[in-house]
């Protein structure tokens, strides 16, 4: 078990390492380097040298690659080129503001997910399960931004109830953030909580088909006391690996919704970064967002680990 | 019966299941409104040109942001351009680039998915590392990066998303090989001596063939979705081209007093994208493949 669990912890740091690879390479490979997409047309003579020597770029790659990479682990991600500020300065609110509304839609999320999942399961093909399963086709499949920008259509602008961009500086303390969290947070959580619903369905049907199941509607088990002693513990072991892998999904979406708000978290600050020709911003961004998602699958496995004494025998055999 | 006779009777045997796979899809409710819309949308795309009542780009300012009226059907937008014309071509470029896309990606990533789930060992381990940290970078983050360095034209747009969006049916693709590979028929072949290559293209791919199919037709929706976003973003198509994402974008700050330059082109792609997933979904159900429990990856 424990040798497992530093397996999985080793595999998480290994790909870390080959993201950080990719991630210098492709910025080494794609033509133009930091400096000269930065300085674009005034890429030439002591400008550009004076660029070359700040950032170190006129040493080898593998060397600049070595140094980076331990920096990195030490936890500093260098300069940024186009405000000229420590990376980790520039990060710091954008991570803990994107953390509010990320931790504000899972917190939001993931019940009404379980709720909505188990009402359409039980109620399979029924008048309940068709008006939820529609709802949920539709608000899965809708790019972020449109349905984003619906929000802002109907909840400010024609009702007026709600700000309908965020307008506040990126060093916000967290209760000055709170009122302009409420769209994004609904524009994220209703992606979030569809797809994660359809799973939840999916699983708890497929356990109520099971033999057991039907065993112990044969003994007379109580309907609502066999939902929740057996169904449920069986259903959902197998929705936290998928849920875990939404959530990590939902990074990309994040982004959008993140530029329709004008929310000041990590999502802007790719499009900032990569608008600004920022490489250096936009390697950190890369490992920072890829440790996120490996984290979370780790935590996600591990989890399961725990809770499912079956799977661990099956792991451990195979 | 000759060599000749045979592949004419499974071609007609293939074109017979692609009717018979149809016509299980149309028959649930699900899955003939999906294919209705995707048929619909394909030829609009095809025909919008001849049916615009005006030129995509004749920019006019003294019609600028006009009410939907009978002359111009969906209003005008900011420069005074047509709102319907704009909206009937939006989908053109999404759907011809997201296609081919699709089909680079079903295609290195199913065969590269074979290879691995049939070789395994070190080659398999190495390359699945590598499509794991593939998977762990956002795509929006590394189609961005790629698009702001090597512009936005259709040669880097196809093979960019066609890359990024295959790296998933990898995985897919060596899961269904393992699910063959232990069968009797491959190791018949084995023992008949066939090559890695044949057992490949007559045993694996046959057998695998459905499942990456439905992948692939999953992953083209996701794909327009991404596209849009990136045009949205304007890191996709470039003015004055009509797209859906690119004129969400651009009506959007102005969307408090002329809303239908909004509307117009969020139901154009919200309809093709529900249409291609019903679609996908009843591909799926008739041809018996579950996804239901498969994250989005």
């Amino acid at each position: 078990m424990l040798f497992l669990i530093i397996k999985r912890i080793l595999l998480g740091f290994i790909t870390l390492f080959i993201v950080s690879l990719i991630t210098f390479v492709g910025t080494e490979v794609l033509p133009g380097d930091a400096c000269t997409t930065y300085l674009e047309r005034e890429a030439y003579g002591a400008a550009l040298e004076a660029c070359y020597k700040r950032l170190g770029l006129d040493i080898p790659a593998y060397e600049r690659y070595l140094s980076w990479a331990y920096n990195v682990i030490q936890g500093d991600f260098g300069y940024s080129l186009s405000g000229q500020m420590p990376i980790n300065e520039v990060l710091g609110p954008r991570i803990k503001n994107s953390m509010v509304l990320a931790s504000a839609a899972i917190i939001i999320g993931i019940p009404l997910a379980l709720i909505l999942g188990i009402i359409t399961a039980l109620w399979r093909d029924k008048l309940p399960d068709l008006a939820i399963s529609t709802i949920t086709i539709f608000a899965m499949t809708i790019p972020e931004f449109i349905s984003a920008t619906l929000l802002i259509l109907i909840v400010a602008i024609w009702l007026q109830w709600l700000p309908g961009i965020v307008i506040v500086p990126t060093d916000v303390t967290f209760f000055e953030l709170l009122p302009n969290i409420i769209l994004p947070v609904i524009a994220i959580a209703m992606i979030m909580t569809a797809h994660m619903a359809r799973m939840v369905r999916s699983s708890v049907i497929q356990v109520m088909a099971s033999d057991y199941i039907q065993m112990a509607i044969l003994k007379g088990v109580p309907y609502w006391k066999m939902v929740f002693k057996h169904v449920l513990p069986n259903a959902l072991l197998p929705a936290i690996n998928v849920v875990a892998l939404t959530i990590a999904w939902l990074l990309g979406g994040v982004v959008v919704t993140e530029v329709v708000f004008n929310y000041p978290g990590l999502g802007r600050l790719v499009i900032e970064s990569i608008s600004n020709r920022d490489l250096p911003t936009v390697q950190a961004l890369a490992i920072i967002l890829a440790s996120i998602y490996v984290s979370i699958n780790l935590i996600a496995d591990l989890l399961t680990l725990a809770l499912n004494p079956r799977l661990k025998s099956l792991q451990i055999r195979k | 019966m000759d060599i000749d006779k045979i592949s004419e009777e499974e071609q007609k045997n293939s074109l017979s299941k692609v009717l018979e796979v149809l016509k299980t899809m149309a028959s649930k409710p699900s899955g003939f409104i999906g294919l209705f819309i995707l048929v619909f949308h394909v030829v609009l795309a095809s025909v919008s040109p001849f049916l615009a009542p005006y030129d995509y780009k004749a920019i006019d300012p003294t019609l600028m942001l006009q009410a939907p009226s009978s002359e111009y059907w969906f209003g005008t937008d900011s420069l005074g351009r047509d709102v319907f014309t704009r909206t009937i071509m939006g989908g053109r470029t999404a759907l011809t680039i997201t296609f081919f896309g699709s089909l680079i990606a079903l295609l290195w990533g199913g065969l590269l998915g074979i290879f691995c789930g049939l070789v395994g060992g070190k080659i398999d381990d190495v390359v699945m590392r590598i499509v794991d940290a593939f998977l762990s970078i956002p795509w929006i983050l590394a189609m961005l990066l790629i698009v702001s360095l090597l512009g936005t034209s259709t040669e880097v747009l196809i093979p960019a998303l066609g890359f990024f969006y295959g790296k998933g049916i990898v995985r897919v693709a060596r899961a269904a090989t393992h699910d063959v590979i232990a069968k009797d028929f491959i190791v018949s072949a084995r023992a008949r001596g066939h090559s890695n290559m044949s057992i490949i293209w007559n045993e694996i791919i046959p057998n695998v063939r459905d499942a990456i199919l439905v992948e692939g037709a999953m992953r083209w929706s996701w794909m327009l979705l991404g596209f849009s976003s990136l045009s949205f973003l304007g890191f996709g198509v470039s003015p004055p081209t009509p797209d859906w994402g690119l004129m969400i974008s651009n009506a959007r700050g102005l969307m408090s007093f002329a809303y239908w330059a909004v509307i117009a082109p969020v139901v154009g792609l919200s309809s093709l994208i529900i249409g291609i997933n019903l679609t996908a979904d009843a591909f799926a159900k008739a041809l018996g493949i579950d996804r239901s429990t498969k994250a989005p990856v």
